[in-house]
């Protein structure tokens, strides 16, 4: 599909899954997972290096900056100021501009914060980073977040590591009219139709990180999660048949015998 | 240790309370705790340090810093 290219912000991406880095038994499963993926997008947490154990090995001694492109998130802020600050030390330490924004408003939920992701977002498109935020499915926040120069929209499709799929699909679609850029459906998704069913809808791309990490078999799901990623996306350009009500024969009528 | 010549300072690194030697910039601390500098950003004091002034930014004893670097995570889930 090399005319069925993903751009944001001038950046070209190969993949339209997106995965994270976290909650895998290891690097090397994390890594392995990744491959299988077939993903080129990577996101990574902002974390204190680890000065007393230094012989810890590092994300980045697996995961190659110059076969993947990371994108550093700002997991766990609760307040605009932290998010703000988390963000501009990931760009400080010299591998992208690209940052996925988010603010928890709120522990049980993880939902964003919508008002501080916002403010937030304001101060880094100003700073120059590429500010990709995680929001609800909001389309007036997706607006909003546009207006002021985020040149993709993260909207969630559930909470947070819930693997229940898309809850609400008419306002993703209402969010693709509304807004005139990439939406990646990010956080929420179980398996592979969730993936399919987000490309099917038309999103451009989704980001998961507990739906490979936290299965059975990460390594058998990231493939399936490849699939599933191909299969929507695909179905979506070929466009489906409507819905209808009653049957339509998909044989001829002509020629039945006895008739 | 006031008019003393200060072999070594206090400073709160990463938010422990850490000894290291007087006179030390952040390139020279990076060198002493033994971190690649490459993948890393650092905070002094709540601002951050660009890369080129590592050299020439001087740690102060009682100062406070940030060294931070990616790990692995996804979204908020990951912790």
């Amino acid at each position: 599909m090399n005319d069925d290219k993903l751009i944001i912000a001038g950046i070209e991406f190969l993949s339209r899954l997106w995965v994270g880095t976290g909650k895998y038994k290891d690097f090397a499963e994390t890594k392995k997972a990744i491959e299988m993926s077939g993903t080129d997008v990577v996101t990574v947490s902002v974390r204190r290096v680890n000065i007393i154990d230094k012989s810890k090995e590092n994300l980045l001694d697996y995961i190659d900056p110059k076969k993947y492109k990371i994108l550093p998130n700002t997991a766990g802020c609760y307040n605009a100021k932290d998010a703000i600050r988390t963000a501009m030390l990931a760009a400080e330490a010299g591998i992208t501009k690209l940052v996925k924004l988010e603010v928890i408003g709120d522990q049980k939920t993880l939902y964003p914060d919508n008002e501080a992701t916002l403010e937030a977002a304001k101060v880094l498109v100003k700073e120059g980073l590429i500010v990709l935020p995680y929001t609800s499915d909001d389309p007036i926040m997706a607006r909003k977040l546009v207006d002021i120069g985020c040149p993709a929209i993260m909207p969630l499709a559930a909470p947070i590591g819930s693997g229940l799929g898309i809850r609400n699909p008419y306002n993703i679609r209402i969010i693709m009219e509304t807004v005139k850029v990439p939406i990646v459906v990010d956080a929420g998704v179980g398996t592979a139709s969730d993936v399919a069913l987000a490309m099917e809808l038309g999103c451009d791309a989704v980001l998961l990180n507990t739906a490979i990490a936290g299965a059975k078999d990460p390594i058998a799901m990231a493939e399936a999660m490849k699939y599933g990623v191909l299969a929507g996306r695909l179905a979506y350009k070929a466009g489906r048949i409507p819905k209808k009500l009653y049957a339509t024969a998909s044989s001829p009528l002509e020629g039945v015998i006895g008739s | 240790m006031n008019t003393d010549n200060c072999k070594h300072m206090n400073i709160t690194l990463n938010g422990e309370k850490k000894e290291v030697p007087g006179d030390i910039t952040v390139f020279g601390l990076l060198e002493f705790l033994k971190i690649q500098h490459q993948r890393v950003a650092v905070e002094l004091n709540m601002e951050i340090v660009k890369k080129d002034k590592y050299a020439t930014t001087a740690i102060k004893d009682g100062d406070s810093l940030e060294v931070v670097s990616f790990m692995g995570g996804g979204g908020f889930s990951s912790e």
